[in-house]
C-alpha cells in the first residue's frame, strides 16, 4: 500500500477489517478505510433488514465493487437497529468517509465482552503493518 | 461514437440502418480483423466455408419439429459429429444439446449427479473438489446442482498437489473438476494419478474441454481418466465466438455414463437416424429441440476439412505458437511457471515499471491493434497476463506482437502515463465503470 | 484445406528458436501411455470443394421451408427475413469478437446489445432486459431459479399449456436444484404460500391468447412471482404484452424474430423483469456510461453478481449470451420498426382465421397464429400432405394424449393463399 491506512482511536478492529464504535449498548459498524482501499470504489451496499439478529462474525451485509464481492461481518452478536439508507443512493460514502458517513448499521449488542476479543487501534495498526508483507 | 437508432425514430428506412449497424461494426475488434490473444477464449480464425455450409436452405431452413425421416441429413450430421468427438476424445458417447460451454458443465455435473443418486450415494456425496486454477464457472456449475466446492491450492509447479488432493477426497466427495491443461497453460503433469485418486475413493472426474485446442490430435482425455468433458466447439473447433455466442458445449461421457446423458439421443436404427428418448436414467433435456444446430454443422465442417492430420497440425502449431511466444516475452516480463506450456501461458505484472498495471497494458496494445490478452485472470498470478496466440497465427504477427509488448514495457519506462491513460486511438477513452455500476442505465427509454 | 499459416520450414525456425528440439518435446508433460504417436483414426483434410459436395448432401436429405409449405410452428416459427439482416449480420467485425470484455473495442457489439435490451423492455412492457440467453427453455429456467432467490421459496408451478420441450428442461433443472415443480392445468389453484412462482405461455402451446390478470393477481396474493413466456414473439405486435399482464418475470424467444429455424438452433432467449429485481436478473447486463472526457460509450456492468466473480455463490452460472442471434433480433426488429412488426402480426391473425374457418376446432376461435383442429383419420391427413410435400402440423398426441386425434396448425405471412387452401381440403 502506497498511503498511509487511517486508522481512528476510538474504536474496535476485528481481522476482517471490519470496525465497531459502542455507545450505549448500540455499536455502530463499517468498515476500515485499509478495507475500503483495498475494496475500490464500492458500487453497491447489499444491507441487512432492520430486526435482523446477527451473530458474531456472521454475515451482517455485501459490499460490491465493479470486479470484486465482499461480505461484511458483524463484529457481535446482536440485533440491528439502523441502517445506513444513505448508501442505498450513494453507496461511494463507504470510500469517501468510512468511519463516519460511511458507516453501515447499528445493532444492539447482546453481550459486550464478546468485543473484548477485537483488537485496539494500535493492535490493529500493527496487523496492517503485518498484512502488507 | 454512433447515436442510438431509436433517437432516430422506431420507423426506419433499410439506407438507414445499414450505415448504423456498418458503422457500429467498425467499433469492434474481431479475428479478422486483429490479432485476438484472448486467453483460454481460443480466437482462432473461423473458416467461411463453415458460415456458407451452415447456412444451405437443408440446415437453416429445416423445422426441429418436422418429422424425423425428413430430416434424415440433419441427424446424420448430428450422428457423425457425435461419432468425431468420440474419437477426438476416447470419449463413448456424446450429447450435442448444450448451447454453451457452461450449459455443458452444468449438464455434466447434473450426470454426475444423477450417477451417485442411482447408486444410491446422492445424499453422501455433496462436495466437489476444485483446484485454484479452475474456472469461474466451475464453482458456479456445481453449486447449482446442489454441491459444494472445496477448492485445493496448486503446488509450486503450479499442477495440482497431490497431497492436498489425497487429503480432500474421500467418500463424501462426489469427483473433481480439473481444467487441463489448467488455466496456467500447463498440463497437469500429474493428471493420470490426479484420476486414480478420485476413482479409487469412488468419485468421478469432470474435465473442463475449455482447453482442448492443445490436446487435438495429441492426446484424448478419455485416456487420461476423465469420466465426464464438455467441449467448446467455439472455442477449438473454430465456429465464430460472435461477440460472446451462440456457442455449443457437448458433453462426452464413459460407456458406464451414457445412460444419464440428456434426452433425446440420436442413434442410428439399421438405415435410419432417429432421436430417442428410450433411457430412462437419462438426466432429462437441458434444452429445447436438440442443440444449437448451426453451430454443430460449422464443427463439423472444420473436423471434415482438416482430418485426422490436420487436427493434429492444429494442435501441435498452436502449442508451438504459444511457447515460441513465451520464450521471447520471458526476457521482458516475469514469468511466474517456466516450463514448457501448452496452448498458452500466464505472465504477470510484477516488476513493471512505474506502477503500470495489467490494466494499462491490455487498455494499450488495443491502441497498437492487438485485442488485450485475458487479464487478471487465473487469480493465482498477481497482474495475470494470459496469452493464447492458436495456431491461425503467423510467425510474422507473433513477432510483431513481442515487438509490440516489449515496446509498451519501454513506454512504461519512459512516459508511463501513456500507457495508463490507454486507449488513445478508439471510439471512446476509457470508459467508467464505476459510473455504469452505480447508475446502472441499462435500456433508452422514450421520451413521451 | 489449410488454417495454419506456418509450413514445415517455418516450424523448423521456431523450434530452433526457442530453444526446443522437435515437437514431441512440447508434449513431456503428456503422460507417455496417452500420446497419440500417429493420428487420429478419421479420414483425411478434405479440400473444400470435396467438403461442400459432402455437406450438400445431407443438405438435400432433409425437408425445408425454402421449398416446402410450412404449417408447423411449436416453438419455432418460419418468418420472413429481409436480406438486410443477414448482410449485416455477416459483417466479421461482429461474429468473429468474443464477449465484449474490454469495451473501448467492443463499442459496436455493446452498443447493440443495449438496442436489443431496449427492444426487449419496449416489446414486453417490462423494466429491464438481459443481453440474451440461450433460448427460451433455459431463459425460463433461470426464471424458476430466479424466483427461488427473490421469494426463498423452492416451489414452482407450470401450466401444461407450456412448450412441452420446456417444460422437460424445467424438470431437469428443476431436480438439479432440489425445487419443486408443479405441472397442472390449472395453476390459480395450486398457488399456495410456498410458492416461488407460477409459469405460463401467451400465446400458448397450443396457439391460445390466455388472459393473465386474475393468474397475476392470486400469485401475488401468496407471494409467489408470475413468470410468462411469450410464445412466438411476433405475437407482441398485436396482443397485450406480459408487462400489462402483470408479469414478473417475462422471457420468450428471438428466433421469431427472422432467425433460421436451423433444425432447433441456434436462436436467442430474451429475458425482462422489473426493475426492483435488477440485481438479481442472471447473465449478462450492459449499461449506458461515458468515458473520461464525457462521451457516452457501453459497457458490461453489474458483473458482481456473475458467477467470475460471486463462484460458488453466483445464482446463476451463465456466462455468454447468444449475442449475434440476439443481434440477428436487433437488426430484424429495426428493419421492419414498430409500425412493420404490428402490421406482421396482423397478417399472422388474419391468414390463421382464415385458415381456421370451417375447420373442426378444439377451442374457442382465439388465437394468434396456431390453432388445433381434430381431425377425423388423422394417419391418411399425415400421409397426403407428406404426399403433398408439406411440413405438417404438429401431431399433439406424443405430448397430449387426450387429444390425439389433433393438430396443431400454425399459419404465418409466409404461406400463400393457395398454400392454405390446400391444407383445408386436407384437413376438413
Amino acid at each position: 500500500m502506497t498511503e498511509e491506512s487511517k486508522v481512528l482511536d476510538d474504536r474496535k478492529y476485528t481481522k476482517e477489517h471490519e470496525w465497531v464504535k459502542i455507545e450505549n449498548g448500540i455499536g455502530t459498524i463499517g468498515i476500515s478505510d485499509y478495507a475500503q482501499h483495498a475494496l475500490t470504489d464500492v458500487v453497491y451496499a447489499e444491507l441487512p433488514k432492520e430486526g435482523e439478529k446477527v451473530e458474531a462474525m456472521g454475515k451482517l451485509a455485501v459490499l460490491e465493487s465493479v470486479k470484486s464481492v465482499s461480505d461484511v461481518y458483524a463484529p457481535a452478536s446482536g440485533e440491528v437497529v439502523e441502517v445506513n439508507k444513505a448508501l442505498e443512493e450513494t453507496p461511494g460514502l463507504i470510500n469517501k468517509s468510512p468511519f463516519e458517513e460511511g458507516w453501515i448499521a447499528k445493532i444492539k449488542v447482546i453481550d459486550e465482552a464478546e468485543l473484548d476479543n477485537l483488537m485496539g487501534a494500535e493492535e490493529y495498526k500493527k496487523f496492517l503493518s503485518e498484512q502488507e508483507h | 461514437m454512433s447515436k442510438l437508432l431509436f433517437e432516430k425514430g422506431l420507423n426506419l428506412s433499410e439506407p438507414e440502418i445499414v450505415r448504423h449497424y456498418t458503422n457500429l461494426s467498425r467499433n469492434n475488434f474481431g479475428v479478422d480483423s486483429h490479432f485476438y490473444p484472448l486467453g483460454s477464449c481460443t480466437m482462432k480464425y473461423s473458416p467461411k466455408v463453415n458460415e456458407s455450409v451452415s447456412v444451405l436452405d437443408g440446415f437453416a431452413k429445416a423445422h426441429p419439429m418436422q418429422e424425423q425421416k425428413a430430416s434424415q441429413g440433419c441427424l446424420q450430421l448430428m450422428f457423425e459429429l457425435e461419432q468425431q468427438l468420440c474419437e477426438i476424445t476416447g470419449f463413448s458417447g456424446f450429447t450435442l444439446q448444450p448451447a454453451a460451454g457452461a450449459h455443458g458443465e452444468l449438464a455434466g455435473m447434473m450426470i454426475i449427479k444423477k450417477h451417485f443418486e442411482e447408486k444410491g450415494e446422492g445424499n453422501k456425496r455433496k462436495k466437489v473438489i476444485i483446484p485454484d486454477s479452475s474456472h469461474g464457472t466451475n464453482p458456479a456449475s456445481l453449486q447449482l446442482c446442489g454441491f459444494e466446492a472445496i477448492e485445493i491450492k496448486s503446488n509450486s509447479e503450479g499442477d495440482i498437489s497431490l497431497d492436498k488432493l489425497k487429503k480432500e477426497m474421500s467418500e463424501e466427495v462426489a469427483g473433481i473438476m480439473v481444467t487441463n491443461p489448467n488455466t496456467l497453460g500447463l498440463f497437469e503433469k500429474d493428471i493420470t494419478e490426479v484420476c486414480k485418486i478420485v476413482h479409487e475413493k469412488g468419485g468421478l472426474v469432470y474435465i473442463d474441454g475449455a482447453n482442448m485446442n492443445a490436446m487435438l490430435g495429441v492426446c484424448r482425455p478419455a485416456e487420461l481418466g476423465a469420466d465426464v468433458m464438455h467441449l467448446n466447439l467455439h472455442k477449438t473447433f473454430s465456429t465464430p465466438h460472435g461477440g460472446g455466442g451462440p456457442g455449443s458445449g457437448p458433453v462426452g461421457v464413459t460407456k458406464e455414463l451414457e445412460q444419464f446423458l440428456p434426452n433425446p439421443r440420436v442413434v442410428k436404427n439399421g438405415e435410419d437416424y432417429c432421436l430417442d428418448t428410450s433411457s430412462e436414467k437419462s438426466i432429462g433435456r437441458v434444452k429445447a429441440f436438440y442443440g444449437n444446430f448451426g453451430v454443430l454443422v460449422k464443427a463439423f465442417a472444420y473436423i471434415k476439412a482438416l482430418g485426422s492430420d490436420g487436427l493434429k497440425n492444429a494442435g501441435e502449431s498452436a502449442v508451438l505458437n504459444a511457447n515460441y511466444l513465451k520464450e521471447k516475452l520471458k526476457k521482458h516480463y516475469k514469468l511466474p511457471y517456466d516450463r514448457v506450456c501448452q496452448h498458452e501461458f500466464v505472465l504477470s505484472d510484477e516488476g513493471m515499471p512505474n506502477g503500470v498495471t495489467t490494466g494499462d497494458l491490455a487498455k494499450r496494445l488495443l491502441d497498437y491493434g492487438i485485442h488485450a490478452p485475458t487479464i487478471y485472470f487465473p487469480l493465482i498470478v498477481h497482474g495475470a497476463i494470459m496469452i493464447e496466440p492458436t495456431e491461425t497465427e503467423s510467425k510474422e504477427t507473433l513477432d510483431w506482437f513481442v515487438e509490440t509488448m516489449i515496446k509498451i514495457k519501454k513506454e512504461a519506462e519512459e512516459n508511463p502515463e501513456l500507457v495508463k491513460e490507454a486507449p488513445h486511438s478508439l471510439s471512446v477513452k476509457k470508459l467508467d465503470a464505476v459510473k455504469a455500476a452505480r447508475e446502472p442505465d441499462l435500456r433508452w427509454i422514450p421520451n413521451k | 484445406m489449410n488454417f495454419i499459416p506456418t509450413n514445415e520450414s517455418k516450424r523448423k525456425e521456431m523450434l530452433k528458436e526457442t530453444g526446443i528440439e522437435s515437437i514431441k518435446e512440447l508434449f513431456k508433460d503428456v503422460p507417455e501411455k496417452a500420446y497419440i504417436d500417429g493420428c487420429l483414426n478419421l479420414p483425411k483434410g478434405l479440400s473444400e470443394r470435396e467438403l461442400v459436395s459432402e455437406i450438400s448432401k445431407l443438405a438435400v436429405e432433409n425437408a425445408h421451408a425454402g421449398t416446402s409449405p410450412c404449417f408447423l410452428g411449436a416453438g419455432a416459427y418460419n418468418h420472413f427475413c429481409p436480406a438486410v439482416v443477414p448482410a449485416l449480420i455477416g459483417r466479421s467485425e461482429f461474429y468473429t469478437a468474443y464477449t465484449p470484455y474490454q469495451a473501448e473495442a467492443s463499442q459496436g457489439m455493446l452498443q447493440a446489445i443495449y438496442e436489443f435490451q431496449t427492444w426487449a423492455c419496449l416489446l414486453t412492457g417490462m423494466d429491464l432486459a438481459n443481453a440474451s440467453m440461450y433460448d427460451a427453455s433455459t431463459a425460463l429456467a433461470e426464471s424458476m431459479f430466479m424466483s427461488k432467490n427473490l421469494t426463498g421459496k423452492n416451489k414452482a408451478i407450470v401450466s401444461k399449456h407450456v412448450h412441452p420441450h420446456y417444460r422437460q428442461v424445467l424438470e431437469t433443472y428443476a431436480w438439479a436444484h432440489g425445487m419443486e415443480l408443479i405441472g397442472t392445468e390449472e395453476p390459480e389453484k395450486e398457488v399456495d404460500e410456498k410458492t416461488a412462482c407460477v409459469i405460463v405461455q401467451n400465446p400458448n402451446f397450443l396457439g391460445q391468447i390466455e388472459k393473465l390478470k386474475e393468474l397475476g393477481t392470486v400469485a401475488h396474493s401468496k407471494g409467489a412471482l408470475l413468470v410468462v413466456c411469450v410464445g412466438d414473439s411476433t405475437s407482441l405486435g398485436a396482443i397485450e404484452n406480459p408487462g400489462q399482464e402483470g408479469a414478473d418475470i417475462a422471457v420468450g424467444d428471438c428466433q421469431a424474430f427472422g432467425i433460421p429455424l436451423w433444425f432447433g438452433g441456434p436462436h436467442a432467449g430474451f429475458m425482462t423483469t422489473k426493475k426492483e429485481h435488477m440485481r438479481h436478473i442472471p447473465g449478462r447486463l450492459v449499461g449506458r456510461t461515458v468515458d473520461e472526457e464525457g462521451k457516452t460509450g457501453f459497457i458490461l456492468t453489474l458483473q458482481a453478481r456473475e458467477q467470475h466473480i460471486r463462484r460458488e455463490r453466483a445464482e446463476s452460472n451463465i456466462c455468454t449470451n447468444a449475442a449475434l442471434t440476439a443481434l440477428w433480433a436487433t437488426v430484424w426488429l429495426a428493419s421492419l420498426g414498430e409500425d412493420g412488426l404490428k402490421k406482421l402480426a396482423e397478417e399472422n391473425m388474419e391468414a390463421a382465421k382464415k385458415a381456421s374457418k370451417e375447420l373442426d376446432l378444439e377451442f374457442e376461435e382465439n388465437f394468434y397464429n396456431e390453432f388445433v383442429v381434430k381431425v377425423n383419420n388423422k394417419e391418411d391427413v399425415k400421409q397426403k400432405l407428406a404426399d403433398a410435400g408439406v411440413i405438417a402440423p404438429l401431431d399433439l398426441e406424443e405430448f397430449y394424449p387426450e387429444l390425439k386425434n389433433h393438430l396443431l396448425v400454425c399459419v404465418t405471412e409466409m404461406n400463400s393463399d393457395k398454400e392454405i387452401e390446400m391444407l383445408k381440403k386436407v384437413l376438413k
